[in-house]
């Protein structure tokens, strides 16, 4: 023990706001990454006030159409790029290196670099506000011809911003292609990583081969715009339905870069504290890769109503219900996970248990969604509007929040208030379905989204959904208490402060050193600590 | 273990792959571009009509009856009036017709303008074939010309028996000169 104080004495954190600026270390560049998503999470969801705001009785209150239009592109763009995914590449920056007996990320200068692009991508892309036209209006899906012949000139700024996103993203999943591939124990076997591992590296594949063609569908709308190209002109010989198959070919496999990570989180919590070995470790990674595989093959389901011929809305209408399988298993072996354990509910549960009743939920409004027939009915309403907040926010977002309770104890050696934070628990769960429950009623019904005003038989679940979402909205200024609260005046926490908890993390000091496994662990520690027992 | 100059070389080429891979998948989205146009021209996706360089003999069935009708827009402002000669006709699948769209520029300056076509149901316009077309080339007007663009075409035998009605449109967008 006097060996390691000594060596981390002599590469203690620099003093002052330098130390984050020049950092290279994983737990300070993961710090910033989640402070940021938090941050970006709490502009985005002002903006869904507003949103709320506007839709709370039918007629125009409070803003104007336009602006209306510029809250749900920005919403979108501010809770895809800027909260949920630097949210997890923060989780896996924290957490991938202890728990694969890493001393650090494999490439920690890049690390550093593509953590501060993204302040400055999230400023351009919120400066488009201040100028003339105002922020892009078109959706966060930025269709061709809206985004190109109609769009305000600020829309350039917007391309930059998504480049930038996009670089940083790419850059990010090198970086944990490599860490896990080059820096992992050497004691450890590929079925020896814990899950959260595991899919992270699944994700990373899916963000070095869907950003790319992201950033090759802007360059596309820059060199339309600016320099005559005609990719989505018809006029030039081009083709908007092109822009959404380039599009939704990133889209797709985009959505599961928000949930596979969400699944390595739950497949944490739900063995700790069923105190059971997680059901059917294998068989959970091989559903990621499939899941994985098939997001790529599945993009014109978003499409079915661009006219497509009978053969196409039928190939991708089955490609789309096979990924039904592969989730299938995932949410069987959580469930088989809690059957007959000794569970009992630390906040950490409470997220993970309602994360699989609500995300599963969500699953199932996307199965509706993705039949061709049916997907007539429900195309651009509230109904799709429900399904993916019901995967995103309690799927995603829900993920991240358990990820945070779990290891908080880890990350700062201290205890939040159990008290507080399930109060927190069953605020935010009523009010997230009190919020996005009725929206499936006004989607079936036939309420168009992305408009300010509505018909008058919309009235009352829009009031209905817009206090839910008040009630929502203000449950994360308890929840900012509560983790600056233990960070503060935290009790201070065991190194296993979770009894049923397995993973090499654990077996540091209650609040990780600053630099962790400077030995690599023994066959026998990984083997007794590994989630595939 | 492994020997160190070994592990070495695998690191190397482990890294480039992980740097050529997003690169490549950058250039996959513009090889989507041409990808797809080839796509669309094989199964007729989108109602792309097809092209024939001569006029080909096919077996005829004289019972067949096909209504084509015929549809004319323009796109964006295009300052020219753009109709079809006649609305529709009766056409015997494997036998050449030919008709003809009329426009007339209203204005004091020349236009360019390409007319993109579009056959409705999709699942037709594979056998909706071309021999002669303004929409070939860009169409140009010369100041209140009125002008008669000639279409020649065929429905080959092919076409599923079930389908008795083929739409086709022509929408005109203006070409930035």
């Amino acid at each position: 023990m006097t060996t390691i104080t000594a060596y981390t004495s002599h590469h203690s954190p620099e003093k002052g706001l330098m130390r984050w600026i020049k950092t290279t270390n994983h737990k300070d560049i993961g710090s910033l990454y989640l402070w940021f998503a938090f941050i970006m999470l709490l502009i985005g969801g002002a903006m869904a006030m507003v949103i709320r705001m506007e839709l709370f009785q039918p007629g125009m209150q409070l803003i104007n159409p336009q602006f209306f239009n510029q809250m749900t592109t920005m919403h979108g763009l501010i809770m895809v790029f800027g909260a949920i995914m630097p949210a997890f590449v923060g989780l896996g920056n924290w957490l991938i290196p202890m728990m694969i007996g890493a001393p650090d990320m494999a490439l920690p200068r890049m690390n550093n670099w593509s953590f501060w692009i993204l302040p400055f991508a999230g400023g351009i892309l919120l400066s488009t506000f201040f100028m003339e036209g105002g922020a892009p209006a078109f959706g966060w899906t930025f269709y061709a011809p809206l985004s190109t012949t109609f769009a305000p000139d600020s829309t350039d700024f917007f391309i930059f911003a998504v480049h930038l996103l996009g670089f940083s993203s790419i850059m990010g999943a090198i970086n944990i292609i490599a860490t896990v591939v080059n820096m992992r124990a050497l004691e450890m076997k590929l079925m020896d990583m814990p899950l959260f591992v595991w899919t992270w590296l699944i994700t990373s594949f899916l963000l070095i081969g869907a950003m790319p063609v992201l950033a090759g569908a802007v360059t596309m709308m820059l060199t339309d715009r600016n320099f005559g190209t005609a990719f989505f002109d018809a006029a030039g010989g081009g083709d908007p339905v092109m822009f959404q198959h380039i599009f939704w070919f990133f889209g797709h496999p985009e959505v599961y870069i928000m949930i596979l990570p969400a699944f390595g989180v739950i497949s944490h919590v739900i063995p700790t504290f069923a105190r059971k070995p997680l059901f059917g470790y294998s068989s959970m990674v091989y559903a990621t890769a499939s899941i994985a595989f098939l997001s790529y093959i599945v993009w014109a389901h978003h499409m079915f109503l661009t006219g497509m011929p009978v053969a196409g809305e039928l190939y991708f209408m089955y490609a789309t219900m096979l990924i039904a399988v592969p989730t299938g298993v995932k949410v069987f072996n959580w469930i088989s996970t809690m059957w007959r354990g000794s569970m009992t509910f630390e906040t950490p549960m409470l997220w993970a248990v309602s994360f699989v009743f609500l995300f599963t939920i969500g699953g199932f409004s996307g199965v509706m969604v993705g039949i061709a027939p049916a997907d007539i009915q429900y195309h651009d309403t509230y109904f799709v509007v429900a399904h993916f907040h019901y995967v995103l926010v309690t799927g995603a977002l829900w993920s991240i929040i358990a990820a945070t309770f779990y290891w908080l104890p880890k990350w700062t050696g201290k205890m939040y208030n159990e008290t507080l934070a399930k109060v927190h628990f069953w605020w935010a769960v009523i009010s997230v379905n009190v919020l996005f429950f009725p929206q499936h009623f006004l989607g079936l019904a036939g309420m168009p989204r992305r408009i300010p005003d509505y018909s008058l038989q919309f009235a009352d679940f829009n009031m209905i959904s817009s206090i839910g979402g008040f009630a929502f909205g203000t449950s994360f200024i308890l929840f900012t208490y509560i983790v600056i609260d233990c960070i503060r005046n935290g009790k201070p926490a065991d190194a296993r402060p979770w009894e049923g908890a397995k993973g090499l993390e654990w077996t540091l000091e209650p609040k990780a050193q600053y630099h962790s496994f400077n030995k690599p662990p023994t066959r026998e520690l990984i083997k007794q600590e590994s989630q595939n027992s | 273990m492994v020997d160190i100059s070994v592990r070495k070389k695998i690191t190397k080429i482990f890294w480039i792959k992980l740097i050529l891979s997003p690169i490549l998948m950058f250039a996959f989205a513009y090889a989507m571009v041409p990808i797809y146009d080839v796509f669309c021209e094989i199964t007729g996706f989108n109602g792309t009509t097809g092209r024939i360089n001569s006029e080909q003999v096919y077996a005829i069935d004289e019972s067949r009856r096909i209504e084509v009708s015929f549809f004319a827009m323009t796109m964006g402002g295009f300052p020219v009036q753009f109709r079809p000669k006649i609305n529709s006709m009766e056409v015997i699948p494997g036998k050449f017709y030919t008709t003809s769209y009329i426009a007339k520029n209203n204005t004091d300056k020349v236009i360019i303008g390409q007319a993109v076509p579009s056959v409705a149901p999709t699942e037709a316009a594979l056998y909706f074939k071309k021999l002669e077309c303004f929409c070939f080339n860009k169409q140009v007007f010369e100041p209140h010309q009125k002008i008669e663009m000639t279409l020649r075409f065929v429905i080959e035998p092919e076409l599923d028996k079930r389908i008795k009605d083929v739409s086709l449109s022509y929408n005109f967008f203006k070409i930035k000169s």
